[in-house]
């Protein structure tokens, strides 16, 4: 797929977010990682990609394909999208197994008995079997977001967009989950990942975005911003990074 | 075992106590004028109970429309249901009850004392109910909304999948208090004539020349109703309980 911001502004008050955030990435991007330090805009832009927010100003276009502003049309193209956050945000009055059903059958209009059966194949295949009919706060940070990852890709979304995924687990959990995100880049899975986990991102994405104070900095192959990353704030920013790890 | 012996220590006490203070007044207690009425005390009690449930059904639906319309995107819906809420929560029932009956029910011909006096309690207590609701609903942590939105979830849905069914916990308690204060206020009804159970007691002390002994009965057929609904709403409770 190809991405596509042309001066993407979002304020939430006096704060811009997002400050005429422009990038392309090239044509073949299947695993866009968004990087960048906290407060940069990672999380927005990642929000904007997958019409949870829609901008003040600029547009954005997917496939050359320019997404709606109006709320109609925005609920319209995030249902064709999977979401996962950092705080996993299931629904906590339902057991696992419902998070992912209920949207299946009342958002997608999918019988009870083939919403069920999906359910419990991608629970399965996410290593949840025997946690299906436990609720949220049974489950352990690792097994909530791999519910979590379960429901997003319920619908067999376009898109998958991550934010920070990781950055509430502990390291054992960290690593089942990005097991899971990488399995899923493997097999062909669009993704948009927000993260801090850079040898993650070395790993899978194939293009990297860049952002700090509501811009994009870079916007390139991720071969060449691991290698040869253009911008100072870049290098610093990778170099922190890896400083301890 | 040690609960139970509690709950028979604390009983005991209270009995005493009770014993204690009535005995202390010389009061020729006659008990004979409560059980010659007691079918109309029935009666009072069957009123009593019907009429606060009609009017437990109608404060609960004027109660969530309310906070329905202080959450509206429309600012003079929001301002209208928000004048509402603090007026009739502002003023006595007992006021209420008499402009509404004697001037508004009036004004528009309604001659049915039991169709006001139902309707403008289920009011009263629905304007506490809409703030209950409201504390509730806003007590949903913004995240859960944005999950709603995620999935695809309308508004409609989001209320309905979402915010209700994790609000509705958090409302019981405060619900269920504010239902058994209905049940109590429904007994300044009589000012309009209607002769649920207060009213009768009255009736029935003054036929015979007992002031007070219709009282206490009165009061266990209160507890009656309201204990076990308090027990019922821990119970719900307990069912819809979750870890967050």
């Amino acid at each position: 797929m190809k991405l596509e911001t042309h001066a993407v502004t979002k304020r939430f008050g006096a704060h811009a977010a997002l400050d005429g955030a422009s990038f392309t990435t090239g044509e073949e991007a299947h695993v866009v990682a968004l990087l960048g330090p906290s407060g940069g805009g990672k999380s927005t832009l990642l929000r904007v990609l997958g019409s949870l927010l829609v901008p003040d100003d600029g547009h954005v276009s997917i496939d050359a394909r320019t997404l709606p502003h109006e709320e109609d049309g925005a609920l319209k193209e995030r249902r064709g999208n999977g979401f996962v956050f950092q705080g996993y945000n299931l629904f906590p009055h339902l057991t696992a197994l419902q998070n992912i059903t209920l949207p299946l059958r009342e958002v997608h209009g999918m019988a009870e008995t083939q919403a069920t059966q999906r359910a419990l194949e991608l629970l399965h295949r996410l290593g949840l079997a025997g946690h299906e009919h436990k609720k949220s706060g049974q489950l352990s940070g690792g097994q909530q977001q791999r519910a979590a990852i379960a429901r997003a890709l319920a619908p067999k979304p376009r898109l998958l967009l991550l934010d920070e995924p990781t950055s509430a687990l502990d390291p054992v959990m960290t690593g089942e989950v990005l097991d899971v995100i990488r399995e899923l880049a493997e097999a062909g899975q669009n993704i948009i990942l927000a993260t801090h986990e850079i040898s993650f991102a070395r790993k899978v994405a194939d293009w990297v975005v860049f952002l700090a104070a509501g811009k994009v900095q870079e916007s390139s192959p991720a071969v060449d911003f691991f290698t040869r990353p253009q911008t100072e704030l870049a290098q610093r920013y990778l170099e922190g990074l890896s400083k301890y790890r | 075992m040690r609960r139970t012996l509690y709950v028979l220590g604390l009983f005991a006490l209270a009995t005493a106590a009770f014993y204690a203070v009535f005995s202390a007044v010389a009061y020729p207690w006659n008990w004979s004028g409560v059980w010659k009425y007691r079918q109309q005390f029935g009666y009072g009690w069957l009123m009593t109970m019907g009429l606060s449930l009609v009017a437990m059904v109608v404060s609960i639906t004027f109660g969530f429309l309310l906070m329905l319309g202080r959450r509206a995107p429309w600012l003079p819906v929001q301002m209208g249901c928000g004048s509402v809420v603090e007026l009739v929560r502002g003023s006595p029932l007992l006021v209420q009850l008499l402009i509404g009956h004697y001037i508004i029910a009036q004004a528009l011909n309604i001659d049915q004392p039991l169709f006001t006096g139902v309707i403008l309690l289920g009011c009263f207590e629905g304007a506490y109910l809409a703030e209950i609701f409201r504390g509730a609903v806003e007590s949903i942590s913004a995240s859960q909304l944005e999950a709603a939105r995620a999935v695809g979830f309308g508004k409609v849905q989001t209320y309905r999948f979402v915010i209700i069914p994790q609000a509705l916990r958090r409302a019981l308690p405060g619900t269920t208090g504010q239902l058994v204060s209905l049940i109590k206020d429904s007994s300044l009804l009589s000012v309009i004539g209607i002769e649920e159970l207060v009213q009768k007691v009255k009736i029935m002390n003054a036929a015979s020349f007992a002031p007070l002994e219709g009282y206490l009965p009165l009061v266990v057929a209160y507890l009656v109703v309201t204990l076990p609904l308090s027990y019922l709403a821990r119970r719900l409770e307990g069912r819809f309980a979750y870890e967050t």
